[in-house]
């Protein structure tokens, strides 16, 4: 079978005479010599870079491009378009109030007001003490539990103003806890 | 026979709290050193009683929900302690194994989710002895041919939400010439208020591989997408451990079976864009770029990923076709309309008494989807619509109600099937409201390519805010439906020319309401916020009512 993707130069990059860089960390290298030579691997290394960092640092795109031979216009293009991709570091927390449809007949919109309000940040934003970053996301597909809020991996569903108070306090002591053991 | 208890841990299952009933009747199982079977499942369906135990003893099954690890000892003690004291009749969801006593679960006609909450999904042996696999083994058994022909025969359309004949798009793939063909499989799921496919993989994630090897044998294609949402991380996690189990069983990879088959599975990870979910703009994302969407024609099966012909179906469609090899499509086309065969999954949800998953026959009435199998509204409220199809789709008054389920009785009341979400709403939602929560989704998803979309959805929004705030005029209402006409004519992809219908729909079933905001400037749902100051203050003095001109200028 022949494959679809065409072969991308599947050696290193040099990078003596670049000024912008010098080689890349061992850590990340790895992830990168996993998807050369693949030209459908954008995405994927992408995902990859964001599970390692947490985000998608700006030199993480550069050495993806230098590495891959993606132009940095289209690596930059697709960290951009896609929302889950996020070029700021997040806070510990990342709460993610879901506006599904089903979550906005329950007044999900209740739920963010109040959680901007406790925390003092907009969408998008980080508290100061890193600790909380605030999202919306399109739908979680737990509707029957709507509204649902997402912090991290864990999904809390039937959600109140109230009941989003306590989360946020319970998430503070819980880091609280872990910073003493 | 073993006694088995099953326990529901899908996405929302978990989310209600089913790990720790899991680990509640753990305990109580080594404790009591009971010889029972305790399986994690995928969701049967009625999420609105998460977290659900079933309890199976002797062949009788009762289903539990929702369960609490504080319950879990007294619904226990009832069928392995000889006590039947503390349980209230409240925890129990059904006691006979048709459920035919909770017509939530017992009206549903299950041909694509049988085994969701039934089976271990991650356990291959499960679907092995549920008959897994044996519709790809009779596929084998026949030419592409014959098999493109009871696809064809089963009048299954595509599910994903348009309708186009599957058996028909399959023949196109598969006349193309070439060598290399292409299977995709949208599992994108970006309509809010949808999670059927979700429910599918979480549940059966081996019903939508073989799926894709009948189809794969149909058209002769050699490599297989599957295109999750990274939004179920569950889902992604069954799919890949899935795979790996059909591929040391053989169903993967270099002669399949020993039939000669060549097949080949690849899991891509959405990364958060609705757009993606349009198979111009997916197959671009799965080619790494930005997800935007082209021209059609040339349409996928022609000129799909890399050039090369690709068939692009839905998670449903596919995890049709087993039962369909199975049981012949005179059996599937039975269940449906003349136009169209089998059942169609949809997520119940919204101010709606029991949410959840349900398939039911194609041609059921709304009504009897709502009020029998729903249970009507929560809280007594009264009926007010049921949205179905999402932001591409449209809303349907209490009127018409007795509209059967079908792709074109739908159509005519300007919604559309859609991929299945159907969102109920009651009397406390303003429909000027919703219609402009769609707009802002679209709007914020539309990803740029074409004007009309990207500026049009813009102004619609904007004029329904103002609408809702009370500052429109009648003029803004034409404005509005011209508006809709330019977006629906002239964009480029699906998400543009369907992004009007939620107003064209609310604008033909629910006019008073905009008048109301327009002309009283009161939300009779009293959901808006409607600005006390209304319209002119804030306002261009050109742009002001004649009498509040001639007011300002004194």
């Amino acid at each position: 079978m022949t494959s679809p993707v065409k072969e991308l130069s599947s050696r290193r990059y040099i990078y003596q005479g670049d000024p912008l860089l010098t080689p890349p960390p061992a850590d990340l290298m790895v992830i990168l010599d996993k998807y050369r030579g693949q030209r459908d691997a954008l995405m994927t290394v992408l995902e990859e870079l964001q599970d390692h960092y947490g985000y998608l640092p700006q030199q993480g795109l550069q050495y993806a491009a230098r590495e891959l031979g993606f132009p940095l216009s289209q690596v930059y293009g697709v960290a951009t378009f896609y929302n889950l991709f996020q070029l700021k570091p997040p806070g510990r927390y990342i709460v993610r109030v879901c506006k599904g449809t089903a979550c906005h007949v329950n007044r999900s919109g209740e739920i963010l007001a109040m959680i901007k309000t406790k925390l003092g940040i907009g969408e998008d934003e980080t508290t100061p003490d890193g600790m909380f970053t605030l999202q919306t996301v399109a739908c979680m597909g737990a509707c029957s539990l709507a509204p649902v809020v997402v912090v991290n991996d864990r999904t809390y569903g039937r959600m109140t103003p109230e009941k989003s108070t306590a989360m946020l306090t319970e998430l503070h002591d819980e880091a609280a806890m872990e910073v003493k053991v | 026979m073993t006694p088995m208890i099953r326990v529901g841990m899908s996405t929302c299952g978990l989310a209600a709290g089913a790990g720790a009933v899991y680990t509640a009747i753990d305990t109580y199982l080594h404790r009591r050193q009971l010889s029972v079977t305790l399986q994690p499942t995928g969701c049967v369906g009625a999420c609105h009683r998460e977290p659900l135990v079933e309890v199976v003893v002797d062949g009788a099954s009762t289903l539990y929900g929702p369960v609490t690890p504080e319950r879990v000892s007294l619904i226990l003690d009832q069928h392995f302690g000889g006590r039947g004291r503390g349980v209230s009749p409240d925890w129990i969801v059904s006691r006979r194994a048709d459920r035919t006593d909770y017509p939530f679960l017992g009206r549903q006609v299950k041909v694509t989710t049988p085994l969701c909450g039934v089976i271990d999904p991650h356990s291959l042996e499960d679907y092995l002895a549920y008959g897994g696999y044996q519709g790809f083994k009779q596929a084998l058994k026949m030419t592409p041919e014959q098999v493109i022909q009871a696809i064809k025969d089963s009048h299954l359309r595509g599910r994903g939400g348009a309708g186009f004949p599957a058996g028909m798009k399959w023949d196109i793939t598969r006349q193309q010439r070439g060598s290399d063909k292409y299977l995709i499989c949208n599992a994108d799921e970006g309509d809010p208020g949808a999670f059927m496919d979700r429910t599918m993989i979480e549940g059966d994630p081996h019903r939508l591989i073989e799926g894709m090897l009948i189809a794969a044998h149909a058209i002769g294609a050699t490599r297989g997408y599957i295109y999750v949402r990274a939004e179920y991380p569950l889902a992604v996690k069954a799919l890949r451990l899935a795979l790996q189990q059909a591929r040391e069983y053989g169903m993967v990879g270099q002669n399949i079976l020993g039939s000669g088959m060549n097949f080949e599975f690849i899991i891509k990870e959405g990364a958060g864009a609705f757009v993606c979910g349009e198979e111009t703009a997916l197959m671009h994302s799965i080619e790494g770029k930005r997800g935007m969407p082209s021209m059609r024609p040339p349409y996928p099966s022609e000129h799909g990923l890399w050039g090369h012909p690709t068939n692009i179906n839905n998670v449903e469609t596919y995890a049709s076709t087993p039962s369909i090899l199975l049981n012949g499509p005179t059996w599937f086309a039975s269940m449906g309309t003349p136009k169209s065969g089998g059942t169609k999954a949809f997520a119940l949800t919204g101010a709606i008494q029991n949410s959840g998953l349900v398939e039911v026959p194609i041609g059921m009435t709304l009504r009897e989807m709502i009020f029998d199998l729903g249970g009507g509204c929560k809280n007594n409220r009264a009926f007010k619509a049921v949205q179905l199809g999402g932001p591409s789709g449209g809303c349907i008054p209490a009127s018409l109600l007795d509209t059967r389920i079908d792709y074109e009785d739908l159509k005519a009341t300007g919604a559309i099937m859609g991929s299945g979400g159907m969102v109920v709403v009651d009397e406390t939602t303003c429909m000027v409201d919703f219609a402009r929560y769609f707009l802002s989704f679209t709007q914020d998803e539309s990803c740029g390519k074409c004007v009309p979309c990207r500026i049009g959805t813009r102004k619609m929004l904007n004029l329904l805010t103002r609408i809702s705030h009370g500052h429109a005029t009648g003029a803004d209402l034409e404005r509005l439906l011209t508006l809709c006409e330019t977006v629906r004519v002239g964009s480029l992809c699906g998400l543009g020319q369907t992004a009007p219908n939620p107003v064209l729909t609310t604008l033909r079933y629910f006019k008073d309401e905009y008048l109301a905001h327009i002309e009283e400037k009161r939300c009779p749902a009293g959901a808006c916020e409607i600005d006390e100051r209304q319209a002119d203050n804030g306002r261009p003095l050109a742009h002001r009512a004649p009498a509040a001109r001639a007011e300002a200028a004194l």
